[in-house]
Order: C-alpha cells, then sequence, then structure tokens
C-alpha cells in the first residue's frame, strides 16, 4: 500500500512541486544580501586581517628581534634579519611580510613577547604589480602608527578572555 | 515600400526577406541578453540573494542591473578565442555556429499572430522538429574538435540525453497532430480556439503529454536538472571548457535561444499561442509573449530547485517513463476522440 502511494506521489510530481513551492516562498522573503561597499557585516575584535607592528606610547617601537613569529609562522611568510642598535638594543633591520603567503592564522601575534606585531582590521588592501604584497618594516610601522588606537581599543576588549 | 521595390528591383525580395530575419533576430538576441539578466535576478532572490545589481546605464539608479548582459557581452566580444592545441581548427570555429544556426532557423515558423509568421509553411511542426534535431551536432562536434576528455564526455553524454528525449518530445507532439489534424504552427493554434478560454487549449486535454514536453524540454536545451553535458561538478563545463571569449558566448547565447524557442513552441502547441486565455478579451501577441514568459520562468524556477539528475536517472526518465506515458496517453486520446464523450472537437462550441 505504501508503495503504491509513494509511486503515485513521484509519478504525479508531488515532490517536485513540493520542491517548488519551497523555492517560490523563498523568492518573496526579505533578502540577506549585504551590498559590500555600501554596507559592511560587524567585525569581531579578534578579527585577523593585515599586520601591524605597533610602539610604545614614547615611540619606541616593541619589536626586540627575538624572530619567535618567524620561527612559529606556518607558511614561513616573515623574514627577520637584525642588528645591535647604536645604543646596544637588539633590533631588526629587516622586518618584511609576504602577504601572498601569509596565511592569516594569526600565530605571530599569539608568539609575540612585546605585543609588537600584530593583526589588524583592515582587509581592503591590493596590491598592483608583483612585490606590492611584501610588506616591509616601514610599511608595517606606518600602519601600527595609524591605526594605534583601534589596535589598543580590540586588544583592551579582549584582554579579559585571554 | 513601393518606392524601395522598384529602387532595388529584383534585389528586394532577398532584401526584404533578410529585414523581416532581422527583425526577428534582434529582439530574440535582446531576449536572450535579458534572459540571462532575469535567470540571475530569479534565481538569487529564490536563494534568497539579490542577483546583479551595479551595472546601470548613465548612471540611473532605477536602471540598476539593466545593463549587466550588456557588460557581460562586451567583456565575452573582447575575450581572446583560444584554440587549444590539437584541436581541429575548422570544426572547432564551426561548432558553435552549427549549434546556434538550428536555434534561430527554427523561428521561421513560428507564428507570432494569425498574420504574422516569416513562412508559413504545412509541415511546420515537422521543420520544428527537423531543425531542432541538428542543435546536438554542435555539441557532438564542438566535444570532438576541443581534443580534451572533459569535452568529449560532455558531448557523449549530450548526444545520448538529447536524442532519447527527442523520441519522448516527438510523441508529446502526436497527441498536438492529433487535436489539430495539421503540421501547420498557425492551424495548431487556430483549432485552440474554443468558448472556454485558456480551457480550450491542448494543456487540458494533453495534460500529461504537456508536462511531458516541457520536461524534454528542458532536458533537450540541456538545462538544470538535466544538465549533465555540462556538469560542473563533475567535467568542469562539458562540451565548451575549452571554448572561450565570443566561441563561447555563442554556445551561451544558443543555449538561451533554445530555451526561448522550447518556451514558445510549448506556449504555442499548448498554451493557445496568442490566444486570450479569458474569452471576450481581444487575442493577440502579448498574450504569446505572457505565456513565453511564465514558460521561462519555469526553467528558471527548475534550475533554482532541483539538484542534477544523476546519468542512468535521466535515461530510465527518458526510456521507461515517458515514452510509455505519452504512448498510453495517446491511445487514451484516441479512443476518447471516438466517442461522443470528446469536449474539444474543433468548431463544436
Amino acid at each position: 500500500m505504501n508503495a503504491i502511494r509513494e509511486f503515485f506521489r513521484t509519478f504525479l510530481l508531488f515532490e517536485l512541486v513540493k520542491g517548488m513551492a519551497l523555492t517560490g516562498r523563498h523568492m518573496f522573503a526579505r533578502k540577506i544580501t549585504i551590498q559590500f561597499p555600501d554596507e559592511k557585516t560587524p567585525q569581531s575584535p579578534r578579527f585577523r586581517g593585515l599586520h601591524a607592528l605597533r610602539r610604545y606610547p614614547n615611540g619606541e617601537e616593541r619589536c626586540i628581534a627575538c624572530k619567535l613569529c618567524e620561527a612559529v609562522c606556518p607558511a614561513l611568510a616573515i623574514t627577520i634579519e637584525s642588528d645591535q642598535r647604536t645604543d646596544g638594543t637588539r633590533r631588526t633591520t629587516r622586518y618584511e611580510i609576504d602577504l601572498t603567503k601569509c596565511i592569516f592564522c594569526g600565530f605571530c601575534e599569539e608568539s609575540c613577547p612585546v605585543d609588537s606585531i600584530v593583526e589588524t582590521r583592515i582587509f581592503e588592501y591590493h596590491g598592483e604589480r608583483r612585490g606590492d604584497l611584501v610588506y616591509t618594516k616601514e610599511m608595517l610601522l606606518a600602519i601600527g602608527d595609524r591605526y594605534e588606537d583601534q589596535i589598543a581599543q580590540d586588544r583592551a576588549s579582549d584582554a579579559a578572555y585571554r | 515600400m513601393e518606392y524601395f521595390e522598384t529602387l532595388l528591383g529584383p534585389a528586394w525580395p532577398v532584401v526584404w526577406t533578410l529585414a523581416k530575419i532581422v527583425a526577428i533576430v534582434l529582439p530574440l538576441m535582446i531576449g536572450v541578453a535579458y534572459l540571462t539578466l532575469a535567470e540571475r535576478k530569479v534565481i538569487g532572490y529564490m536563494q534568497v540573494r539579490l542577483g546583479p545589481n551595479r551595472v546601470s546605464f548613465f548612471g540611473l539608479r532605477w536602471l540598476r542591473g539593466w545593463g549587466q548582459p550588456i557588460a557581460d557581452g562586451l567583456k565575452l566580444l573582447t575575450k581572446e578565442i583560444i584554440i587549444p592545441t590539437g584541436a581541429n581548427k575548422f570544426l572547432f570555429i564551426l561548432a558553435p555556429i552549427l549549434s546556434i544556426m538550428p536555434a534561430l532557423a527554427a523561428w521561421a515558423v513560428v507564428p507570432f499572430d494569425p498574420n504574422l509568421v516569416l513562412a508559413n509553411v504545412d509541415a511546420g511542426l515537422l521543420y520544428v522538429l527537423a531543425i531542432t534535431s541538428m542543435g546536438v551536432y554542435g555539441v557532438i562536434i564542438a566535444g570532438w574538435a576541443s581534443n580534451s576528455k572533459y569535452a568529449f564526455l560532455g558531448s557523449l553524454r549530450s548526444a545520448a540525453q538529447i536524442v532519447s528525449y527527442e523520441i519522448a518530445m516527438g510523441f508529446a507532439l502526436v497527441g498536438v497532430l492529433m487535436m489539430a489534424h495539421s503540421l501547420n504552427l498557425v492551424e495548431i493554434v487556430k483549432q485552440q480556439q474554443g468558448s472556454y478560454g485558456a480551457l480550450s487549449w491542448n494543456w487540458v486535454p494533453l495534460f500529461p503529454m504537456f508536462l511531458v514536453y516541457l520536461i524534454s524540454g528542458v532536458a533537450e536545451t540541456n538545462r538544470a536538472p538535466f544538465d549533465v553535458a555540462e556538469g560542473e561538478s563533475e567535467i568542469v563545463a562539458g562540451f565548451h571548457v575549452e571554448y572561450s571569449g565570443m566561441a563561447f558566448a555563442v554556445f551561451f547565447l544558443a543555449e538561451y535561444a533554445n530555451m526561448i524557442l522550447v518556451s514558445t513552441l510549448c506556449a504555442t502547441m499548448f498554451l493557445g499561442g496568442w490566444l486570450s486565455p479569458i474569452p471576450g478579451l481581444p487575442d493577440g501577441f502579448p498574450w504569446l509573449l505572457a505565456k513565453v514568459a511564465f514558460v521561462l520562468f519555469l526553467f528558471l524556477w527548475f534550475r533554482a530547485t532541483f539538484p542534477r539528475y544523476r546519468y542512468d536517472q535521466i535515461m530510465r526518465l527518458g526510456w521507461k517513463v515517458f515514452i510509455p506515458v505519452t504512448l498510453v496517453w495517446l491511445l487514451v486520446i484516441g479512443g476518447w476522440m471516438q466517442t461522443p464523450y470528446w469536449l474539444w472537437a474543433s468548431g463544436a462550441h
């Protein structure tokens, strides 16, 4: 009996009409599209976007060239060279992140003992020719200077959960 | 008009015929362009998205999205046509032409109005069947000439599928012939005229045939859920993997022109062509347009709803379901016609 009922259900396209009713209903549903450049989705303070190198409030760069981030980077995207500065401290002479290799895992930020390398909320950036996406120390410091307020605020809001 | 006739002399019939062809093909191409937009919009809405809404004309807000097909066309026009190594160059270029040719040629016998038909031939239905079956050659040759296994598999699938569904389609049309006693498409529409409006059309007595024709039409045009010839997830894009630029665009045009053609034929043969659905309202071309739009909407609705059939299921549906159903219904209709209880006899009401 059941088999006969199933046969007629299939044969009379019952299931297909049911499916079409569902998509037909959805046609009039409210659309959930976010029209990107005009509208944006809310971001978490933990968002991992473009990197930045931070400074202390007195203007001294935080990075002490411990190379932990270089070591932990699973994509080998970070290249660091270091030397002694005139005041005797160890500083990086070269700090490059190849963003075409980076997978934005955030391990560099986790590993940093002085909270120097961070990932910001910035995700709208691009390069126009080969090498444009290799960010140098100067560029990373500039991003850090520019977005320090936002970066500090995000770190503070997340501090309670770490 | 007489002025041009005397001016051009013996060349006039040729020029006049060409003008009529342009008058059909140009609106058809615009229809194809906007069908692609309609498809993206309708499927987008059914998936709770918005679909294309950026490209507009002259920055007018209320035309947002309407420039999309034009932009797509221009993009494809400026792209390179890559001919793969080892491809048969002649056949490779010939294939898209072969596939769009039948999609356009079949329009010669489609009646838009009692008097508005390019060639009112008596074997119109036969012509349409013959021409539309030519479409499969474009696909087979494309698959063969590409020298690619994906393209070849796609064309093999497509060939088997189109041939199988053509039989069911042909049987469904036999029902229409029995109703109209004519192969002439104008006669077929005229026979559907009756005092019950939409209920005197062929889709009521031939309802199973109507469904079989509609579904076979979807299969015939290689549309979802019968799009195994393309099968993005299995064979990349099927017979047109190797095509790019305008050569690809011609395949695309052919697919959508075929969709419009099948919808128009469906509207002509089962939904009363230009006839008005409500008795008393004037008949005319806008009714045909509305019916074609409705059938096309069904095509898009199917695509938004159903997952792709497995290949053996397609074959089973074509051979073991559609052909028996149409044959049985032919017998039923044939028997019913002989009894006095036949309700759709032409001229009886």
